[in-house]
């Protein structure tokens, strides 16, 4: 190719780039999660949540105009595979990455995005963590290039231990969990908070279990039974949270679970009438309150509609995009620096309550529900006729949820 | 008492659909000398044809006709695959099987989609058959119970006491002087490799609505069905068998037990507060058919009944 050719092509690159910029541009978010195997129960939802929430945004005029993208990329689940992912994403122009299903994953994005912001300055990504819930995250390793968007696992467990607290016929409870960071997390955070609020309660035991690896969890259920439990608290889920209840629902078990994920697709549907009374959860979500606004309903239907698969879960996917959207007008950029320069103290309402980004450490701070399986619901799950009811006193305001922080992290100047 | 009970219960049933999946494995292996990486996906197979079966008809219909699909499948696979790769020798087999694994895994995923399906226990079995120490105990487990005895029992009578099974015999160790006797034991490869094949399919149809439905189940199932094959002796259907219940009844027990390794190994010095010592038994449940590999190995490389050399 001689000169002057290149030239002419040189221009007309330019020409075309020039014009695209003066058009709304796409703001690329990937999103890494499982979305395929045993945990892509998990994964598909929140993907889809993000889709619809991104739709919902760019519907009212985008952010500054510009439009948002969420591309799936699959990890498998694997941290390994993670950062393979991680580094297609940010290659294909991603500046803010969407991941929640597994904090050992969140951990290595976190390690993998601290180090790509320090090597490469003025293309900086911004991580969003929407469920990976240890308390780490937002304390020893706190990082400001990270955000989450879900209650951590002591705040969760606070509003667990606070109702197993004010019920006397629970005497013994027995914790199982997964056997990685988070599992760990949750028994650390209930032995912690049980022998300081209810000092009388027994840990009949604290079993750990390989994590999306057990298919027939009998065994661990008839060793629950056998213990003579009164409550069992968990923090599993996916594929780990439905096949362990199908195994107490066939063994007939009766007692209250606890749990993180109870909302897992599939467990309601697992444990059809045998989940009323016996299986709860706390989250940031609670379709069947009274008193929810009429766009949060219609949001509620709409997923239904769009994904008949699965439910209205990952209400933190789309208080995440609102509050992006929020910063980034706040802003007047979608520079990742200056959206979390933003983000930090910013307040969105949400359909369940007002949600605050936590300057210090950069965790979420809203309102928790304890829901517990109901037949009388306008939402149910899992195409039963079954669904999500707050229970009383269930309400956990975002001050009583908060919980201190040990966070002091680096800044950008 | 009780957790002794359940451990048996839970780990025969484990171990017989673990033998039903790898005797076909191990019968293909005695005939061709090849280990068949694809077999665990026939497992697969057999689990999503039932279900698909099951959506238009009833899981009834199911049982019956996916295992013969797969064998069908099998057979095809072993006449016009398989055969014409052997000449090539057994690197070539091996590699075939291999690949073979993979495209299965990938067909599963483009037809029935990359999560879980919805492949439930037919309501007729689903209810508890009995209460065994407050604990109720669902009958489609014994429903699995009794269909694996019930193809142990079938497959025993067939290689042992019927002239077809001597004749499979005689052509897994002398496959040429059954032929120079007249028999046709290219066709007699095939009809094993695809009864193998039918039988992990069976195992599929009965394990796969109890446990779980997904594209991840041939993988996560592979490994163990090699193991059993391996200690039990390459080409060993009994050796299969003690193994099969061996591992079931390891990994299940394992969970029920409490202990940490400090327990057991305190009076060497072991604290309970070390990284070593806290480790629980049941927390290594996973890992002991790998441990059993390994010391069969080195130990009695044959497996427990085998009679050649691994």
């Amino acid at each position: 190719m001689n000169s002057t050719r290149k030239a002419v092509l040189a221009a007309a690159v330019s020409t075309v780039a020039l014009a695209a910029s003066a058009q709304a541009e796409t703001i690329k978010m990937a999103f890494i999660d499982p979305l395929s195997g045993a945990m892509a129960s998990s994964g598909e939802p929140a993907y889809q949540s993000f889709v619809l929430a991104a739709e919902h945004v760019n519907a009212e005029g985008g952010v500054n105009g510009d439009m948002i993208e969420i591309v799936g990329y699959d990890n498998k689940i694997s941290p390994k595979e993670s950062l393979v992912q991680l580094q297609k994403a940010i290659d294909s122009g991603a500046r803010y990455i969407l991941q929640g299903n597994g904090s050992s994953v969140a951990s290595a994005i976190i390690d993998a995005v601290n180090k790509h912001n320090a090597r490469n300055p003025g293309e900086e990504v911004l991580f969003f963590n929407y469920a990976a819930v240890t308390p780490a995250f937002t304390n020893e390793v706190c990082s400001f290039w990270h955000f989450r968007f879900d209650a951590h696992t002591d705040m969760k467990m606070n509003a667990i231990t606070d109702w197993i607290a004010a019920r006397d016929d629970i005497k013994k409870v027995y914790l199982i969990g997964q056997d990685y960071v988070h599992g760990e997390a949750v028994a650390a955070a209930a032995e912690t908070q049980l022998a300081e609020k209810r000092p009388d309660i027994e840990i009949v035991g604290n079993e750990l279990h390989p994590l999306a690896k057990v298919k027939d969890f009998t065994p661990y259920v008839q060793k629950i039974i056998s213990s003579d439990a009164d409550a069992v608290i968990t923090g599993n889920w996916g594929q780990d949270m439905t096949l362990l209840v199908k195994a107490a629902a066939d063994s007939g078990q009766q007692i209250p679970y606890l749990t993180f994920y109870g909302g897992s697709s599939g467990a309601v549907a697992a444990l059809r009438e045998g989940a009323i009374d016996t299986l709860y959860q706390v989250g940031e979500v609670s379709v069947n309150m009274d008193g929810t606004s009429p766009e949060q309903d219609a949001m509620v239907e709409e997923y239904k509609e769009r994904f008949p698969d699965y439910d209205y879960y990952y209400h933190r996917a789309f208080v995440a995009l609102d509050m992006f959207a929020a910063a980034a007008e706040k802003a007047g950029s979608v520079e990742p620096i200056a959206v979390a320069n933003a983000l930090e103290g910013l307040s969105v309402d949400g359909g369940y309550g007002t949600a605050t980004m936590r300057a210090e450490d950069h965790q979420v701070q809203q309102p928790l529900y304890i829901t517990t399986v109901s037949s009388d619901v306008t939402y149910p799950v899992d195409n039963t006729d079954l669904g999500w009811k707050l229970v009383e006193g269930g309400i956990i305001s975002a001050d009583a949820a908060m919980e201190p922080t040990t966070c002091s992290m680096e800044r950008p100047e | 008492m009780e957790t002794l009970v359940f451990a048996l219960l839970n780990g025969v049933i484990y171990g017989l659909l673990l033998f039903m999946l790898s005797s076909g494995l191990t019968l293909i292996f005695s005939m061709m000398g090849v280990l068949n990486f694809a077999h665990a996906s026939f497992y697969m197979l057999g689990a999503y044809f039932a279900y698909t079966v099951m959506g238009i008809s009833n899981f009834w219909i199911a049982l019956i006709l996916a295992p013969i699909l797969v064998g069908g499948i099998g057979m095809v696979v072993e006449r016009y695959g398989l055969r014409q790769v052997h000449a090539r020798g057994h690197v070539a087999e091996l590699l075939f099987t291999f690949g073979l694994a993979y495209l299965i895994d990938e067909v599963v995923k483009i037809i029935w989609g990359r999560t879980a399906v919805d492949y439930q226990v037919p309501a007729a079995l689903d209810f508890p058959l009995f209460t065994l120490y407050g604990a109720q105990y669902p009958a489609y487990r014994i429903f699995i119970l009794v269909v694996a005895i019930f193809m142990l029992v079938a497959l025993w009578y067939l290689l042992k006491k019927t002239r077809a099974g001597l004749i499979i015999q005689a052509a897994l160790s002398h496959p040429h002087m059954v032929g120079h006797l007249g028999h046709n034991v290219p066709a007699i490869f095939m009809a094993v490799f695809g009864a193998g094949c039918a039988l992990a399919a069976l195992a599929g149809v009965i394990g796969g609505n109890y446990f779980i439905t997904d594209p991840a189940m041939a993988v996560q199932m592979g490994p163990i069905v090699f193991v059993v094959v391996v200690v039990g002796g390459l080409g060993s259907l009994e050796g299969a068998f003690i193994a099969a219940m061996l591992i079931g009844l390891l990994q299940t027990s394992a969970i029920s037990i409490n202990a940490s390794l400090a327990d057991i190994f305190g009076f060497l010095g072991l604290s309970p507060d070390s990284e070593v010592g806290e480790i629980t038994i049941a927390s290594m449940g996973p890992m002991l058919p790998f441990l059993l590999l390994v010391v069969v190995l080195m130990v009695r490389p044959r497996g427990l009944m085998g009679d050649r050399e691994v």
